[in-house]
């Protein structure tokens, strides 16, 4: 038995995801991200209002070719991420039983309600049309449909729950056609990173999904009023304040909110989700036409 | 054919024989002789018309029909009525075109014609009267010098369904026998499979079968019996393959075939003649026939002409209506709106 | 040419006709005729509609009057905070004990039974309408009114099937309407009819220019044996508005009007559990192709921006033609401006009607002004307009782009702002180049491109070789700036049930 050296690990430095990369923070500000036990995890970038900037750009240059793309492609693209999770589903749970400290059990837990929950709107690509659309018999000779259509781009403040928080906000706005920037935990920033370089393998498209990390206080501002950005989930403030502040900075164009749920009745993200958070963000067009000989 | 057809855009369609092709300009084979003439005229005459006329704007339906409903709903009301009234009676072609038609019969029309309410001389006359070609002789000697004009139908109404020489004919017969106007429909048959050409050729045949020795000649009405052209696209391309003919006024229906005249199929019309003037200058007028019974249906139409077609087009002179039972209705409303009560059919001739 | 001389032979003679009878000069002129008022019994003062009831109001009474002639027709109750409160603390009441337990097919019946009424006394709502709205008696008589009762009855068949409708059964409460001046009746028929057919009971808060069929409409609910207290209607402007809006009381607002006080609303609901619905401004592009049915698109083009004065949010205000066909299309389009009739509202030969305020009409004069100064070429027929009341010719400016302001802010007037473009693609560019994002028009013959278009069109309600369509059964509402939430067919449940969203 001869003597071993341990060897040094080689750490990951976790940046911001937009437009497809993977840029540190334009202010080259960090913050520092603890485990559970209070230990030292990693220094996750503390994005600026010029990130949320860059990234609302990256949303909106990738919403026109996302939006157009096929119901059916789109299922496929989520599903793909769900494939690629789940393929890379020991380095989730390692990261949400150093940040949340819970067990394997409850990582494993969590990681396959994350899988089965990008799975499950997957499917829902090419059928919300089906769900919430219809014909409508107009007292006319017109041939009257309406469809439901993403409403553009969506900023998102992810809720606590690092992995499920994140799949429960981001995917039923991509898969309805819709780009979006998202706010990671603010307390457990890491795993949403990596989701990133999930997303980044996952066939979607740069730019569809940007993911920033740091404060929810400093980013929310900047995105609720930016005029550019065309919705806001605030599923992840629990601060009734900031809730109202960015609801009131969101009305300057008319941004579709959507609230927090209340504190006595907070969501429950294992449950199935309500049809609400996608079609919070997808507007519906009626197209009438003649019908003649 | 060639003038009438300057008026309109003409097409620089290759002439078949002068097409060159790779083999041809490859070998040293002198190309195949061109087809005569007069074997490739009809053709390539239905290729180049089917270009014009299926490149006119469309016509929606529902639209143009909501256009009419919303021109239904003007209210026309005493001194626009009266004057109205009175301009729809100046507008009639009496009409007669039964087989039971006799001299006796014509002579009656011809009568009411020129005396609608013989109670009152302020009354106009109609139009004119429109019969069979072989009563036109009855009819021109009871109109006499009256101004009310004689109309013949013609070129084997209402179906069309005779050779050219037959229409040609019948055409002739009329006008000698004093006709100042025919009526003439057109081949459905030929329009319908397309034969646009042929269609064209006929009613400038008709056209010129219309010219009397003196160099003046009878004018012409084309039908296009748009019951049976089906669809408002349709009517705008006959209306317009007849006015490029050389028709002096486009007619809706022969009355023999449902339906006849609705305000739709007029207002296409009327759309019809007012861009050919935008075009040429040339002013060409419009008939519906058959189904315009009462006034009410009357003034619509004359609210349509105004507003669509312009004010020039409120004369007899541009506009008819072809119809029998309408006279009455006109009558029985002008005396209403004379005497402020209503009147009974007792109180108009029925002849 | 007089009926009696010999017209057949002088027109044949001639064949051509020259220069064409100015539309102005014609010898048909239609006689007036007016639909007569003796239908509408005008009260002299009117007050609130609260439980039931007529109250006075405690606020400061203001006058109504019609636009047409300038006259005051009623005096109208202001509803204080108070006034406010209590309206809503009916609503509630009304909710609680009545109208929310009740079975749907009950109130469906209340439903039916006011559309039934809305039909009997169609002609006096029409006439009311357009003496305190200004707009012409054939459009509030074929058009408003009709869609009204329409409105009453779809939505009444709703009340006992809300299980299938995908929204859920659950009513939100008390609902806190807010509706503009330019379809009085009809918008209320949007805000009323949906919400009583989920469940829920209503404060409504007319215009302060057009209060009276809202105030006739109460009387309906009294003839229909309405529960009291389900709907209440207050009168007032912009502070009663707010007060209705801001109260604790209410569970939700829909609001229909400018995108400016539509931000306030939604400033004002931040951070309650208010659900909202706004309905808001619009610049519709109105896009022709050169392949389009031009007399139809021509028409269209009217219908877009004329019906109405204009005065209507999803108004084709931006005519997008394509620069092939752009001078044809302008000379059918002017020639046909000259046959609208503009004047007496109560005419049933009117096309244009009254503005219907003094303000708007400034506004109207203001931004027609800034399209002048801009360089725009503004067009109206000759048409004259009578000496009191509030008018405007119908106008359009050529010579637009995208950068002049009157191509940009809803004027909400007859004024067309014409622009050309050359390829579908940059018609949809400037179409969509807009805060706004209500409706919009394409006209082409060619289905493809049609589909294509009106896919690509970010507009919540896309006329395609059509403008300006209404109906009950069909989702109305905007994308962006124009605001939230759909009314109409079934998704307008969405906005009345706890289970609905978008």
């Amino acid at each position: 038995m001869s003597e071993q050296t341990t060897r040094i690990d080689v750490r990951k430095t976790y940046k911001l995801y937009v437009g497809g990369a993977f840029p540190r923070s334009e202010s080259a500000r960090s913050y520092e991200v603890h485990g559970a036990d209070g230990g030292f995890l990693a220094n996750a970038s503390l994005a600026s209002r010029k990130d949320a900037r860059d990234a609302v750009v990256a949303a909106r240059k990738a919403f026109g070719g996302w939006s157009t793309r096929t119901a059916y492609n789109r299922g496929q693209v989520v599903y793909r991420i769900a494939e690629v999770l789940e393929g890379r589903r020991a380095q989730f749970e390692a990261e949400l039983r150093q940040a949340q400290g819970v067990d394997a059990a409850q990582a494993a837990a969590s990681v396959d309600a994350a899988v089965d929950r990008l799975v499950w709107y997957a499917g829902w690509a090419d059928k919300l049309a089906q769900v919430v659309g219809n014909a409508n018999p107009v007292a006319g000779p017109y041939f009257n449909v309406s469809v439901p259509e993403p409403t553009g781009v969506v900023a998102a403040i992810a809720p606590t729950d690092p992995l499920l928080g994140l799949v429960s906000v981001v995917a039923p706005l991509i898969v309805t056609g819709n780009a979006c920037v998202v706010v990671a935990s603010e307390e457990h920033p890491l795993p949403a990173i990596t989701l990133g370089e999930v997303m980044a393998t996952s066939d979607l498209p740069g730019g569809v999904v940007n993911v920033l990390t740091g404060r929810r206080a400093e980013l929310g501002p900047p995105l609720a009023s930016h005029l550019d950005v065309d919705g806001l989930d605030l599923a992840g403030v629990s601060d009734p304040a900031l809730a109202t502040e960015l609801e009131v900075l969101a009305a300057e164009n008319l941004k579709r909110v959507r609230r927090p749920a209340p504190a006595e009745r907070p969501e429950d993200l294992l449950a199935e989700p309500p049809l609400e958070r996608m079609t919070t963000f997808v507007e519906t067009k009626t197209v009438w036409h003649p019908r003649g000989l | 054919m060639l003038a009438a057809m300057a008026a309109r855009p003409t097409l620089d369609l290759p002439d078949p024989g002068d097409v060159t092709t790779l083999d041809a300009a490859a070998s040293d084979t002198p190309p195949a002789p061109p087809a005569p003439p007069e074997q490739l005229a009809p053709s390539r005459s239905d290729a180049e018309l089917r270009a014009w006329l299926h490149g006119l704007p469309g016509v929606d339906q529902v639209g143009a029909e909501r256009r009419a409903a919303m021109l239904g709903t003007r209210s026309i009301k005493t001194t626009a009525k009266a004057y109205a009234l009175d301009l729809a009676i100046s507008m009639v072609d009496l009409t007669t075109l039964e087989g039971q038609d006799t001299p006796g019969k014509v002579r009656a029309l011809a009568a009411k014609a020129q005396r609608p309410d013989p109670t009152d001389r302020s009354c106009p006359r109609t139009a004119a009267v429109c019969v069979y070609g072989d009563l036109v002789g009855v009819a021109r000697e009871a109109v006499g010098d009256s101004g009310v004009q004689v109309a013949a139908v013609a070129t084997a109404f209402p179906s069309g369904r005779a050779s050219l020489e037959v229409k040609l004919a019948d055409t002739r017969d009329a006008v000698a026998a004093g006709a100042d106007e025919i009526d003439m429909v057109i081949d459905r048959g030929a329009f319908l499979t397309g034969r646009y050409g042929l269609v064209h050729e006929q009613i400038m045949a008709v056209k010129d079968a219309c010219r009397r020795p003196d160099g003046t000649s009878a004018h012409l009405k084309v039908i296009l019996e748009t019951g049976e052209l089906a669809t408002l696209d349709a009517v705008r391309r006959a209306s317009v393959l007849a006015i490029d003919a050389g028709a002096d006024f486009i007619k809706t229906s022969t009355g023999k075939v449902q339906p006849a005249a609705t305000l739709p199929v007029t207002l296409v019309m009327l759309q019809a003649v007012r861009d050919h003037r935008e075009r040429t200058g040339v002013m060409v007028g419009v008939k519906p026939a058959g189904g315009i019974r009462t006034s009410k249906d009357a003034l619509k139409h004359l609210v349509m002409v105004h507003e669509v077609a312009g004010p020039d087009w409120l004369d007899p002179a541009w506009f008819r209506f072809g119809a029998s039972t309408l006279l009455n209705d006109l009558l029985m409303q002008r005396m209403r709106l004379r005497t402020g009560r209503y009147t009974g059919s007792d109180d108009v001739t029925l002849d | 040419m007089t009926s009696t001389a010999h017209p057949a032979h002088q027109a044949h003679a001639t064949g051509s006709a020259g220069p064409a009878t100015p539309f102005a000069e014609s010898p048909f002129a239609y006689a007036p005729a007016p639909e007569s008022t003796a239908v509408v019994d005008l009260r002299d003062s009117y007050g609130l509609f609260v439980d039931g009831t007529f109250v006075a109001g405690t606020g400061t009474p203001f006058t109504t009057i019609n636009p047409a002639t300038e006259e005051p027709l009623a005096q109208v109750a202001e509803a204080s905070d108070a006034d406010v409160d209590a309206a809503v603390r009916a609503a509630r009441r009304a909710f609680e004990q009545v109208w929310g337990p009740m079975p749907g097919s009950e109130r469906a019946k209340y439903l039916f039974r006011i559309a039934r009424i809305i039909q009997e006394r169609s002609r006096e709502l029409a006439v009311l309408e357009t003496l305190d709205n200004g707009k012409p008696i054939r459009e509030s008589r074929d058009v408003d009114v009709p869609t009204v009762a329409a409105h009453f009855f779809y939505y009444a068949g709703w009340a006992d099937k809300l299980e299938h409708g995908g929204h859920g059964t659950t009513p939100l409460g008390v609902a806190a309407q807010v509706i503009p001046w330019n379809f009085p009746l009809l918008m209320l028929a949007w805000k009323i009819a949906p919400a009583l057919a989920c469940g829920n009971t209503v404060v409504l808060k007319p215009a302060e220019t057009t209060p009276l069929t809202a105030l006739l409409f109460a009387e309906i609910c009294q003839q229909a044996d309405l529960p009291p207290g389900v709907v209440n209607i207050v009168t007032g402007a912009g502070a009663t508005g707010r007060a209705l809006v801001e109260h604790p009381g209410v569970d939700k607002v829909a609001f229909t009007g400018s995108t400016e006080v539509g931000r306030g609303i939604a400033r004002a609901v931040a951070g309650t559990s208010k659900r909202v619905t706004l309905e808001l401004g619009g610049k519709a592009a109105n896009i022709v192709f050169d392949d389009a049915p031009i007399d139809q698109a021509v028409e269209g083009i009217v219908d877009g921006i004329f019906f109405n004065q204009g005065h209507v949010c999803c108004a084709g205000s931006r005519l997008l033609v394509q620069e092939t066909i752009a001078e044809e299309v302008l000379d059918r389009l002017k020639r046909r401006m000259e046959t609208l009739r503009v004047g007496d509202p109560l005419d049933k030969n009117t096309d244009l009607g009254a503005i219907n305020s003094a303000a708007q009409l400034a506004r109207i004069r203001e931004l027609s002004e800034v399209g002048d100064a801009e360089g725009a070429e503004r067009w109206s027929p000759a048409c004259e307009l009578p000496e009191r009341g509030f008018w405007f010719a119908p106008t359009l400016f050529t010579g637009v782009t995208q950068a002049h302001r009157i191509a940009r802010e809803e004027i909400f007037g007859p004024v067309l702002s014409v622009l050309t473009f050359r390829t579908p693609a940059e018609a949809i560019e400037k179409a969509n180049n807009t805060p706004y994002g209500l409706s919009a028009g394409v006209w082409s013959e060619k289905g493809s491109r049609i589909l294509e278009v009106a896919e690509r069109l970010r507009a919540g309600v896309v006329w395609a070789n059509t403008f300006n369509r209404f109906d009950p059964t069909s989702p109305f509402g905007g994308y962006q700036e124009s605001g939230y939430g759909r009314e109409g067919g079934r998704h307008g449940l969405a906005a009345y049930l706890q289970g609905g969203h978008a």
